[in-house]
């Protein structure tokens, strides 16, 4: 195995603004369209995502190298990742029931929309394609969470704004929010080549 | 959605009035990444159809036999299954193509499109309608990531599956190659889809 060469905090900062998960690579984006009209659930998922993200990514990294390298089992990960991801969705779910049942009632609904977020089964194949090590797939993992939440706030924000404008009829809804996503995508790539994430 | 169940409305539905990205967004995530070049847009959607007619056909043959419980875990361990198989197969016979899609081949089994079709539609209907379904709404897809990814090559290499078509003299347009032009392109083709549609008098 031979890590890239890059440090935790370039990589913290590159994942979270300038290889967002979601504005960069054009992961999660089904949640992103129909939740983002609503500020208080944008918020919302965007914490549950980081979370979610920020634990699978450590344990998709450890049930990869250490259970199917060794086994040779490299083209189960498919099934693997997503069973792991599932799994820790459940064990969240339940976790944060007893702690914290206030939490569990913002965050409740959300948490079995994440298992078929793109974005947390797109970071865990990022992770093994780029061969990151442990600890730069813990930060990849929690700077893409965060990146993604930041997303989505900034999309809710700008869609309360469009709403009121003079939007063509047959562009409002989904077409608008495509557009808007564009140059927002532009904004935070325009400092790409500044950190490189691999 | 509607209970027909003859395959000319399902087609006529899956490819147009009732098309899974202009209707409902779902599902773009793991496609848009790739439409900057036709030849990868083709195979990624091409797996798509694949995956998605065999999962239908498989929730709708043994759907009596899974507990309602967990039927979300069966659909999604059923479309995994699936996608590991065409990845395998894209490996061997298209090296190249299928470095270039990276993550986003496994990124199939997220694709919202695949579990809501299953859900909607194979969960209740028998199995070669749904495997119809399946197939018809997957090309409908085809269809709006290929005219993405057709503006994009033609602007931004001036190409079309890799040959050139542009003179010698055309600026290719960087931003058709950079992720942003995804968003704005299907911002485009879903205002002019939504369009067409509201003049033939569809609800749209």
């Amino acid at each position: 195995m031979n890590p890239p060469d890059i440090s935790l905090i370039p990589l913290l900062f590159a994942s979270i603004f300038t290889s967002n998960i979601l504005l960069a690579n054009f992961l999660g984006m089904c949640s992103f369209f129909s939740i983002s009209k609503d500020m208080t659930s944008s918020n919302g998922l965007g914490m549950a995502v980081t979370f979610v993200l920020f634990i699978t990514s450590g344990m998709n990294w450890v049930v990869y190298h250490m259970v199917l390298v060794p086994l040779g089992l490299e083209y189960l990960r498919y099934i693997i990742f997503i069973i792991v991801i599932a799994s820790i969705v459940q064990i969240t779910e339940m976790v944060i029931d007893r702690v914290s049942p206030k939490l569990y009632i913002t965050l409740g609904i959300f948490l079995p929309l994440i298992t078929v977020n793109c974005a947390i089964l797109g970071v865990s194949l990022f992770l093994e394609i780029r061969e990151y090590t442990f600890t730069q797939s813990m930060v990849y993992g929690l700077g893409s969470g965060l990146g993604w939440w930041l997303a989505i706030m900034l999309l809710s924000a700008i869609r309360k704004k469009v709403e009121k404008g003079p939007v063509p009829a047959p562009l409002k809804g989904p077409g608008i929010t495509a557009i808007t996503i564009g140059f927002m995508a532009m904004a935070f790539i325009g400092f790409g080549g500044m950190l490189p994430v691999q | 959605m509607s209970s027909v169940a003859a395959p000319g409305p399902i087609l006529k539905e899956n490819l147009w009035t009732n098309n899974p990205i202009f209707m409902q967004v779902l599902g773009i995530c793991s496609a848009l990444a790739v439409t900057n070049l036709l030849a990868n847009t083709m195979i990624m959607t091409l797996a798509v159809v694949g995956v998605m007619g065999m999962t239908n056909l498989t929730v709708a043959l043994i759907k009596s036999l899974i507990p309602r419980k967990v039927r979300m875990m069966v659909q999604t361990l059923i479309i995994a299954s699936y996608v590991i198989v065409v990845d395998i197969i894209l490996r061997a016979y298209v090296p190249d193509i299928s470095r270039e899609l990276g993550p986003y081949v496994g990124l199939i089994i997220t694709n919202c499109i695949i579990m809501g079709r299953a859900e909607a539609f194979a969960q209740s209907n028998p199995p070669l309608i749904s495997m119809w379904d399946g197939v018809t709404s997957a090309f409908g897809y085809m269809g709006v990531l290929l005219s993405i990814a057709l503006i994009r090559e033609l602007l931004g290499f001036g190409s079309l599956f890799g040959y050139q078509i542009m003179p010698e003299a055309f600026e290719p347009w960087i931003i058709m190659v950079m992720p942003p032009s995804a968003f704005f392109v299907l911002g485009i083709i879903i205002w002019i889809g939504k369009a067409i549609m509201e003049r033939e008098g569809a609800p749209a």
